[in-house]
């Protein structure tokens, strides 16, 4: 069985010039980092391509308008129950924890907040993501029997997007498996 | 039309290769792809691609021929060949001077300025064995789509020679992230022509075309919780489709485009809803008290591949698409996710994990239930099969970056698309329209 080793046979050069020449031209919007502004939206054609007539010409089929989204990010201080792997238990350790901030919540009806749960990096995006929300739930139901109602809190979930601890070890995925309890 | 039978079933040319790296581009845009074609055992068809007549005026996004070119390489089954000289669409070539040069197809033609600023783009194939005009088309196209015009002759080469449709023409979107910014992109099947959809400084998840091309929908965190919204690429209006209480996510449009089906946590746990595909009028669809997610049609709109957990660990399951009594679909292996049905029906893909925390891209074929590791990765993640069912993309990691693969469905030919510097993940094929 014979074998050949083949260099590329394209031409490059030009390659790489027409990479270079879109590397300059591609950028199709400047992102405006603006908090107040949560969602912002483009209707312009694309500015990414030569041919200044464009503006009169029909509208191109490969025609993408980008739009930025920039929330301000949610403040509130932390408050974090961990999970051991694959389960969703609220361990006795963070008894007090959940009753303390049962009894905050219960004292004041008009107070809202949120349960993010989250899971460590091992699996698929969309599974740990409803596993994040199993945890945010249990969470919430602990509470819930303690007397918070159940509209003052929302249980949601990060899956494994919001890693606390960035690594691939057993010390950094204990820390990314919580919920975190957030006022709004 | 009658003659459109494949080159390769009356001439074989067997060329074994191998190209690893080959196409190393020096530090690439951060928008662009660096295409690496791995793989052994393909057979080539050599190909003469002859510089289109005036290529050049058009400016530097016309590079016609050299398009043309890498894309028939970039599917491993084409070998290009020197083609000097000029030539058009008009010329009559000289076949048995191209036949002594091993060409079994020759491809030549033109770009001109329309009266209305558009341009000609012009081209016409030769079986240059048979001796053969196999005829041409005229593609009058804005600049913007000129690279399109490019990659639609590339389409009809490729159909032509192989009888297969061809996926040149098409948009991937995938999503970007750099430190904490993510970006949803949309670039052509080439990882060229990059274009932004959506930025956020909070994860994008998910994407999934509309069968018509023209929106996008996807999981967005920007609220502080995962939202379904959906997203028309080319004018950038976008809303929030599904917003309950929890987490809503996974959005899978059924084949018509007239429905969105997406899981929800609002009663409690993930379960599969259909509704309109404006997020109107949700019904649940799976009744269970564990995780039921990822669903994904059948290409006939009849069925749902979903994951659920309902047996212990994640398996992939089978239901109709209106609701009713699920089928469990995986059985080897504890961890199987992420289900991808091929356009046929025929073939699910789908990542198996292999103890350990290996997880694979594997294919299963429906009818007889035998199962394919493609991949010998260890990271791999949400597969999408290109419209033309021929190849896989899916995410991997590479280098300690999340890099995008795509595979054959023999999982003899890789092209790994490289971005420096940035994680690439979330890949999902659009369809034949845009």
């Amino acid at each position: 069985m014979q074998r050949l080793t083949q260099s590329h046979p394209i031409p490059l050069a030009g390659l790489l010039a027409a990479l270079a020449v879109l590397a300059g031209c591609s950028s199709p919007v400047k992102i405006n980092d603006n908090a107040g502004a949560p969602v912002e939206s483009r209707s312009t054609a694309p500015g990414g391509t030569a041919g200044g007539s464009a503006a009169t010409q029909p509208t191109a089929q490969s025609q993408v308008t980008p739009v930025s989204v920039d929330p301000s990010a949610a403040a509130g201080v932390a408050r974090v129950v961990y999970f051991d792997y694959d389960s969703f238990a609220v361990k006795d350790e963070y008894r007090s924890l959940i009753e303390s901030q049962a009894k905050r919540l219960a004292a004041n009806r008009s107070q809202r907040g949120s349960v993010e749960g989250h899971t460590d990096e091992r699996g698929g995006r969309e599974y740990n993501l409803a596993l994040g929300q199993k945890r945010a739930e249990s969470v919430v139901r602990a509470m819930s029997l303690l007397g918070v109602q159940e509209s003052q809190l929302e249980a949601v979930s990060f899956g494994k997007e919001r890693p606390a601890v960035q690594g691939s070890d057993e010390a950094a995925w204990a820390k990314n498996r919580r919920a975190e309890l957030k006022d709004r | 039309m009658s003659e459109a039978q494949p080159l390769y079933s009356r001439r074989r040319v067997c060329a074994t290769f191998a190209v690893a790296g080959s196409a190393a581009l020096a530090a690439p845009a951060w928008s662009q792809f660096r295409v690496e074609i791995t793989g052994v055992g393909a057979t080539q068809l050599p190909v003469a691609i002859a510089r289109f007549r005036d290529e050049d005026r058009a400016g530097p996004n016309a590079a016609i021929a050299s398009i043309i070119r890498a894309d028939l390489e970039r599917s491993g089954q084409f070998r290009n060949l020197d083609a000097p000289g000029a030539m058009d669409e008009t010329t009559v070539p000289a076949m048995p001077e191209w036949r002594s040069r091993g060409a079994d197809a020759l491809v030549a033609g033109s770009v001109s300025r329309l009266a209305d600023g558009r341009w000609d783009v012009r081209y016409k194939v030769w079986d240059v064995v048979k001796g053969q005009d196999l005829g041409g088309q005229s593609l009058p196209v804005v600049t913007a789509d000129l690279r399109l015009a490019a990659h639609r002759i590339a389409d009809a080469i490729y159909e032509r020679l192989t009888g297969d449709k061809g996926v040149f023409a098409t948009r991937i979107a995938y999503v970007t992230r750099v430190a904490n910014r993510y970006t949803l992109r949309i670039t052509d099947a080439d990882g060229e022509g990059g274009q932004v959809a959506l930025t956020s400084v909070e994860p994008i998840i998910s994407p999934a075309w509309s069968p018509d091309g023209r929106e996008l929908a996807y999981v967005s965190f920007e609220q502080q919780k995962a939202i379904v919204y959906t997203q028309d690429v080319s004018s950038g209006q976008r809303r929030p489709v599904v917003n309950y209480r929890g987490s809503n996510s996974a959005p899978a449009w059924s084949p018509d485009g007239r429905q969105l089906v997406a899981t929800l946590s609002r009663d409690g746990v993930a379960q599969l809803y259909a509704m309109g595909r404006d997020g109107s009028n949700p019904r649940r669809l799976t009744q269970s008290s564990a995780i039921d997610t990822e669903a994904a049609f059948t290409p006939d709109g009849r069925s749902l591949y979903f994951v659920s957990d309902r047996g212990g660990g994640p398996q992939i399951y089978r239901m109709p698409a209106a609701g009713g009594g699920p089928e469990r679909v995986t059985f080897s292996g504890a961890y199987n996710i992420s289900p991808a049905v091929s356009p046929d029906g025929r073939t699910l893909a789908y990542i198996s994990r292999l103890g350990g925390g290996t997880f694979r891209l594997h294919t299963m074929d429906v009818a007889s239930g035998n199962i394919r590791a493609l991949s010998d990765t260890n990271d791999d993640e949400s597969p999408s099969f290109a419209p033309n069912g021929k190849l896989i993309i899916y995410a991997s990691r590479a280098q300690g970056r999340d890099v995008l693969m795509t595979t054959t469905l023999d999982g003899a030919i890789k092209t790994r698309l490289l971005s420096s510097g940035v994680d690439v993940r979330e890949p999902v094929w659009g369809p034949f329209n845009r």
